[in-house]
């Protein structure tokens, strides 16, 4: 089976991100950008089922401005067949990106979609269940583990008490959690085979998806910061100032 | 204007993240609703009734709705949307696999996780790991929101609210619930636990995290919670972990042991009242957040804080 996975650019996980003074937006000129964490994970993941014989053909997607071509060639290197950027520089919602990601795959006619759970800047984790709900399809969502069965995939999924296994029908989308998989290192060949992989481009207009926001960000503001503590010297002293002065105990 | 609130259960007792989320959206105003969906349900329903301010339990009491299925419920959610000018969940698993799939079917956004209510259309949600904090506001006619739990404090249970057989059963057909692994504990359960101990890398297999962390939840009645690191070397579950993309929690007390405190740690319990760190390195940005911190080796001072709880 084929299949689609969706990667997304933001800034690097190392980061720590601050409000712009105005409190307009965040701050993030010259700022380290990487693959969102989770789709490292997506990308493992496909890569891994098509070394199992069980997927034939992986597409990379990514949307959004010029720089995510530089996102979907680390999933080239890592073992994705093809890419498709959807070339925007306006801001996209996940609603958004779900919109534009079903158009693309009713152009692919993927079996699998794999994308996070969660990008690391917006912290929605919204897209894959949208996606999922616009294309009618059944949804793994916070994966740990995956396994195509026939017709069918079997989806270990992370929730509050533990673990919960389903099974989905074909066609279907995942969204991974951080232990499903150990993104591989690429290597320096893999990354100028990757240079030589198809990479198309696609438009908004193109995919006729309306991609308008319907949130407005009146202001970005960090959170008050903790005021810095003591050290203690030993247990004996903690416990003290537990009972006393915080009172906790 | 009137809101459907996602009630939080496992079939047989109510979550009180439905009693956190719920005081969430009284902040809105208006009517609350609170939509029960499972099989034999009937106990849930009950408490449901009694959560403050709730004027109504809507109850889907149906086989397709056992297992909370996302494909099942959203459509039914969606439905019953039609009527509510806000649809309210909590920001627990289960709330975010089902909230944006009903979002994408009544074509909103859902906005996610906010921590504050500053108008019926504005919320404050945490972004970047909670290195800062947005307001939004929304233009949608239905606003979908997940709550962050940790941010509302549960609403009382002196209410005594109707209850009401609601919706058609909406079997999808697409997914199936094959079985469940849940984590047994005699512990307070993370999210609501007043004191919380964790654990990180510095553990060093499962033994020592259990050996050495459980003696000290005991004599703190704390509920155990772990680092990704932890988690990911297999000492502690998957539903210990503390953090951004794991579970958020503000006890009263919160040990942390053995952890360095990475932002996505930070970002998952610097809401707690009071934080302790023990770790053996002083540079180490966990104490940057710690109201009291401990330098040294975890393996001597713990067992000397359980000696010392024990006095
Ligand atoms: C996408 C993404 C999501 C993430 N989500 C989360 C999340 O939700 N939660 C989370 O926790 N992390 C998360 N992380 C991981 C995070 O970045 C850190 O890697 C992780 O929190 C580190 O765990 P740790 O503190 O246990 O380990 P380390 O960073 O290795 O720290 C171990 C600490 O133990 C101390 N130590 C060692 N030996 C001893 C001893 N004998 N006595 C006392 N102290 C000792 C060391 O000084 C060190 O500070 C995420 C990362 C990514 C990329
Ligand atoms: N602009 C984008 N381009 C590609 N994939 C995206 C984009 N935005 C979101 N995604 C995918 O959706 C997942 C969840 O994102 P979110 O719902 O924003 O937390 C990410 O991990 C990606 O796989």
């Amino acid at each position: 089976m084929k299949a689609l996975v969706a990667v997304k650019r933001v800034v690097d996980y190392n980061v720590k991100v601050r409000a712009k003074a105005d409190g307009s937006d965040v701050d993030i000129a010259n700022v380290k950008m990487s693959m969102n964490p989770f789709d490292e994970i997506a990308v493992e993941e496909a890569v891994r089922l098509k070394e199992a014989g069980k997927v034939s053909e992986i597409v990379a997607v990514s949307l959004g401005v010029k720089g995510c071509e530089e996102t979907l060639r680390t999933a080239l290197a890592m073992g994705a067949d093809r890419a498709v950027h959807v070339e925007t520089d306006a801001p996209l919602e996940p609603l958004a990106v779900a919109k534009l990601l079903k158009a693309v795959v009713e152009r692919e006619a993927p079996q699998l979609v794999i994308v996070g759970k969660q990008a690391i800047d917006d912290d929605a984790n919204q897209t894959g269940q949208m996606l999922a709900a616009l294309l009618g399809w059944p949804q793994g969502t916070f994966a740990s583990k995956v396994e195509a069965a026939d017709g069918a995939l079997l989806v270990t999924r992370e929730i509050d008490g533990g673990l919960e296994n389903v099974e989905l029908k074909l066609p279907a989308l995942v969204t991974t959690d951080l232990r499903l998989n150990e993104p591989r290192f690429i290597k320096l060949p893999n990354i100028m085979a990757a240079k030589k992989k198809p990479l198309d481009k696609l438009s908004v207009e193109e995919l006729g998806v309306d991609i308008a926001p319907r949130l407005t960000v009146l202001k970005v503001a960090e959170p008050a910061a903790r005021k810095a503590g003591v050290k203690v010297a030993n247990a004996a002293e903690l416990v003290a100032k537990l009972k006393n002065e915080a009172k906790v105990l | 204007m009137a809101i459907l609130l996602i009630a939080e259960h496992d079939g047989k007792t109510l979550k009180s993240a439905t009693h956190h989320a719920a005081s969430a959206a009284a902040r809105v105003g208006g009517e609350l609703h609170v939509l029960v969906a499972g099989q034999s349900v009937g106990d849930v329903a009950a408490a449901a009734a009694k959560i403050a301010g709730v004027a109504k339990v809507l109850v889907a009491d149906n086989a397709a709705y056992a297992h909370n299925l996302a494909e099942n419920v959203a459509p039914l959610v969606a439905e019953l949307a039609k009527d509510y000018s806000h649809v309210f969940a909590p920001a627990t698993t289960a709330g975010k696999n089902l909230l944006p799939r009903v979002a994408a079917l009544l074509d909103v956004m859902q906005i996610s996780d906010i921590v504050a209510v500053e108008a019926a259309d504005t919320f404050v949600r945490p972004i970047y790991a909670g290195n800062v904090l947005a307001t939004v506001k929304s233009a949608d006619p239905v606003k979908v929101v997940t709550v962050r739990t940790t941010a509302f404090d549960a609403a009382a249970e002196t209410g005594s609210a109707a209850i009401e057989a609601v919706g058609a059963a909406h079997d999808a057909g697409l997914s199936r619930f094959v079985g469940a692994e849940l984590t047994v504990s005699e512990r307070p359960e993370l999210a609501s636990a007043k004191v919380i101990v964790s654990g990180g890398r510095a553990l060093g297999s499962s033994e020592q995290f259990h050996g050495v962390l459980e003696p000290l939840a005991d004599k703190l009645g704390a509920a155990v919670g772990a680092s990704r690191a932890a988690v990911d070397a297999g000492y502690a579950p998957n539903d210990y972990q503390v953090g951004q993309t794991g579970k958020v929690v503000a006890p009263e007390l919160y040990v942390a042991v053995g952890i360095s405190g990475a932002i996505q740690h930070l970002a998952g319990m610097k809401d707690s009242k009071v934080i302790v760190a023990i770790n053996k390195d002083e540079e180490a940005p966990i104490f940057q957040v710690a109201d009291y911190g401990i330098v040294g080796d975890l393996f001597t001072v713990v067992p000397e804080l359980v000696a010392e709880l024990s006095k």
